[in-house]
């Protein structure tokens, strides 16, 4: 039993030492909270498929400082977001704000879902307008 | 004719989506610097840290700024670019060496010819981040009234300069032509 515990704590270690983010946590709950949330929602633009809370690139470890600098000065979430945007564009926000320029990408969903339904709406009424008929009647008039 | 109309107009416009979308290199990510006036900074020259270069020195003329570091294969790979660009006379080149280590950056440029006016050390890549700068080498042309005009991802070519860079510095007022 205690050779297992102790196979175990050694199975932990790799987890523990591939923590990407060793900072302290920041003093304040609330701009730590903030600081998690931001990390998770900026684009690291090197390894374009990772948040920079997730990437190890030097890069993403820029951006975390300074994202971090700005939380502990008091900055906002609206306020960081535009830092990041004012530099590097809509791209770097994995949620991008709704603007002009984003408003297709908002709105596409919906607009697709409408349409689609409006389609099927139109088919299904003009189906149910055709007279009912059995399969007698299909296959004789395949016949004629 | 209406049952084709719909399916064709839904395939005609997803053939233009992905006609031009797939064609873009997802790398390259649009700066929304340009068109505004360059970042402001101050960094320590690489080759006297007693002086600063700040961007004062991007006012007055045509200028590029080339993101580089020892590191950054591309940049090897365009340094023979920017020693012509720079033998050329037409902008200076002012260098922000990147995240980089001093001692082997004065080497590289001692080694391999130096095209830069000034090269100011960001060496915690702050100014880096307010350049907007994600992947070196980038290179930046910088209007004589300091603002952004054009921003090259990616080494640069001869061909490039000629094409993307030299045009808008003569089209400008008061261009070095």
């Amino acid at each position: 039993m205690k050779r297992w515990l102790t196979w175990l704590v050694l199975l932990m270690i790799p987890i523990a030492v591939s923590a990407i983010d060793v900072d302290e946590p920041l003093a304040d709950p609330g701009q730590q909270a903030l600081y998690e949330q931001l990390t998770e929602e900026v684009r690291c633009l090197v390894c374009q498929n990772q948040t920079i809370g997730d990437s190890t690139a030097p890069l993403a470890a820029d951006l975390r400082r300074e994202v971090r600098k700005l939380v502990e000065a008091g900055n906002d979430e609206g306020e960081i977001k535009t830092f990041l945007t004012d530099r590097y564009g809509d791209f770097v926000l994995y949620k991008p704000r709704f603007t002009a320029s984003t408003a297709l990408l908002w709105l596409a969903p919906g607009l697709l879902l409408l349409g689609g339904g409006a389609w099927l709406w139109r088919i299904v009424t003009r189906r149910a307008q055709l007279p009912v008929t059995t399969e007698e009647e299909d296959l004789a008039e395949l016949d004629r | 004719m209406n049952r084709f109309a719909i399916p064709l107009l839904v395939f005609a416009l997803m053939f233009v989506f992905f006609w031009f979308g797939l064609g873009r290199d997802p790398t390259v990510v649009p700066s929304p610097l340009i068109g505004k006036p360059a970042p402001a900074f101050s960094l320590p020259r690489l080759d006297n840290p007693e002086l600063a270069l700040t961007d004062a020195a991007l006012r007055g003329q045509y200028s590029l700024v080339n993101v580089w570091g020892t590191w950054c294969v591309g940049c090897r790979q365009e340094h023979d670019v920017l020693l012509a660009i720079a033998a050329s006379g037409v902008v200076p080149i002012f260098g922000l060496n990147w995240k980089d280590d001093t001692l082997q950056a004065k080497d590289w440029l001692q080694q391999l010819g130096d095209p830069y006016a000034v090269t100011g050390v960001d060496a915690d890549g702050t100014v880096a981040i307010d350049w907007g700068v994600y992947g070196a080498p980038e290179t930046f042309l910088i209007g004589p009234d300091g603002t952004v005009l054009y921003k090259h991802i990616a080494p640069l070519t001869m061909e490039i300069w000629e094409t993307e860079f030299l045009p808008r510095i003569q089209d400008g007022q008061g261009g070095a032509s």
